[in-house]
């Protein structure tokens, strides 16, 4: 079975996001860039399957410009066995994103299709979902195990009160919680191996979709600063202060 | 203009976040129609008929509902959409789950997490963990929204509004619900406490939980823990709080052996009061918190709970 794993290129988590002074965006100039932690979760869980004799191929997909190969690289040198790059110099809306990767499923037509829950710049938590409904595929969100069963793939997902277990017809949607696996960390040999591995580049105009943008980005603020408050030195004093000066015990 | 509200809710019990949700739509402004979509759920329609400036309840009751499955529940929103100008669900689960299907079905953007509304096309919410705030234009004729909860005031529930049942059965048959492993609690839902104790990696392990419970039981409060004490293995993932887990914002919220990472105070840095208790003096939790003890909490939870 061929797994599909779409991958996104964003600022690499240990980075702290600076506003521009111009509240247009957030300043991505010569910031370190990664692949997205969720993707790379979705990586590693493909690559398990394959490991497990499950999944027979792995392709990577990423949509960007020419830098994101460097995420798919990454891909490669995990396990990936092939990657799509669908060019674009535009940041693309998760719809966009969607109907995109709606074209790479009907070209490759993959049993499973595993992607991160959401990436850490947009946080939107969308592009599977919308995937899933533009396919007409089962979905299986926030997934803490994946477990392949014949023509079925049983998805445990993080819920709110829990843990909630569903089967999926496939072919299916996956999306990667924090807890579905611990991605590992490719080997010099692998790193060198990838850059044979086969990647395609397909301009996104090629597709015919009206990739308009459906929103506009008004400003970006920096978050309002909490201020320090003070040290106490003592429980008596914290109880002190709950009740008398902040008023929220009583 | 009309919006349509997805009530969050187990099938007994409507979520206290969609008494937010409705505040949120009232943001945007119009009439209110709640969707409650599940099995066996009118305890659920007679609680959301309550909640003020709804004017009528929408139930969808049938099997197929029972575990408000995306695949199902968005084909039903998609189907009712017609006659709504903006979706809106809060961002818990369910939510977060169904409503980029429905998006995408209605060929439309969903705006997720909003904190705010500015206009009926206009809209706040966080990004990058919370570390910027966008304002957000939608340019679609229909606009499909998540609401982050902790954003909005809960509305009362004074209302009376009319309850009308659906006949409406959508089942895309392509999903099925196996089972649940749900934490069974007495404690006060983490969404929807006032007070909050959290417990981080410095609690060393699950058993020592046991010390935020006399506290959390003099105050009425839920439980909840850092990333680092869930990877650890202290504890379930359903009481995490920060960007990947749960968003609260409490009156007041006690940090307990949290360092204070950005991942976790994306999670609880809106609460109106934060205590952090840590042994490190240089924790960054301190940055945030208004009341700061520098302490080891093996002595400072039980001097806690018996001054409480």
């Amino acid at each position: 079975m061929k797994i599909l794993v779409p991958i996104k290129r964003v600022i690499d988590y240990n980075v702290k996001v600076r506003v521009k002074p111009d509240n247009s965006n957030v300043d991505l100039a010569n910031v370190k860039m990664a692949i997205n932690p969720f993707c790379e979760i979705a990586v590693e869980e493909a690559i398990r399957l394959k490991e497990a004799g499950v999944a027979s191929e792995i392709v990577a997909v990423s949509i960007g410009d020419k830098a994101c190969q460097e995420q798919l690289r990454t891909a490669l040198a995990l396990g990936a066995d092939r990657a799509i790059q669908i060019e674009t110099s535009e940041s693309l809306d998760a719809l966009n994103i969607a109907k995109l990767l709606q074209k790479i499923v009907e070209e490759e037509q993959p049993k499973l299709v595993i992607l991160g829950k959401q990436s850490i710049d947009s946080d939107n938590n969308q592009t599977g979902q919308m995937l899933a409904a533009l396919t007409n595929m089962p979905q299986g969100t926030f997934a803490s195990v994946v477990k392949v069963d014949g023509d079925k793939v049983n998805v445990t997902r993080e819920v709110d009160g829990g843990l909630q277990t569903v089967a999926l017809n496939l072919p299916a949607i996956v999306t990667t919680d924090l807890r579905l696996n611990e991605p590992r960390y490719a080997s010099l040999p692998n790193i060198m191996k990838a850059k044979r591995k086969p990647l395609s580049v397909k301009p996104a105009s090629d597709f015919g979709i009206d990739l308009s943008p459906r929103s506009t980005l008004l400003k970006v603020t920096p978050p309002a600063e909490r201020q320090a408050g003070i040290i106490v030195e003592s429980i008596d004093e914290l109880v002190e202060k709950l009740k008398n000066e902040a008023k929220v015990i009583s | 203009m009309s919006v349509l509200v997805y009530a969050e809710h187990d099938n007994h019990t409507l979520k206290a976040e969609t008494l937010k949700t409705v505040a949120a739509a009232q943001a945007i402004g119009g009439e209110i129609t709640v969707l409650v979509a599940g099995f066996q759920c009118q305890e659920v329609a007679e609680q959301a008929a309550k909640v003020n400036g709804v004017s009528k309840v929408l139930v969808a009751d049938n099997s197929v509902y029972e575990h408000q499955l995306a695949e199902n529940v968005s084909l039903l929103v998609t189907e009712l959409s017609s006659d709504f100008e903006h979706i809106i669900a809060t961002a818990l689960t369910t939510g977060k789950n169904f409503m980029p299907r429905v998006a995408a079905l209605l060929d439309v953007a969903q705006i997720s997490d909003i904190i705010g509304v500015e206009s009926s096309d206009t809209f706040v919410r966080p990004i990058y963990a919370g570390n910027a705030i966008a304002t957000v234009q939608s340019l679609d004729s229909k606009k499909v929204i998540t609401v982050r909860a902790t954003g909005f005031d809960a509305v009362a529930t004074d209302g009376h509004a009319e309850i009308i049942a659906l006949d409406t059965v959508t089942d895309a048959a392509i999903s099925s619900h196996v089972s649940d492993e749900l934490t069974i609690s007495e404690r006060p839902d983490l969404g929807a406490a006032s007070v909050v104790i959290s417990g981080g990696r410095g609690m060393q392990n699950g058993d020592n939980f046991k010390l935020l419970e006399g506290i959390a039981d003099k105050l009425g409060a839920a439980i909840g823990a850092s990333r680092a004490a869930v990877d650890a293995g202290f504890v379930p993932n359903d009481m995490q709080v920060g960007q990947t887990g749960k968003i609260v914002a409490p009156d007041l919220y006690i940090a307990v052996g949290i360092s204070g990472a950005i991942q976790h105070l994306a999670g609880m840095k809106d609460s109106k009061v934060i205590v952090a208790i840590n042994k490190d003096a240089e924790a960054p939790i301190f940055q945030v918190a208004d009341y700061g003890i520098v302490a080891d909490l093996f002595d400072a939870l039980p001097e806690l709970e018996s001054k409480l």
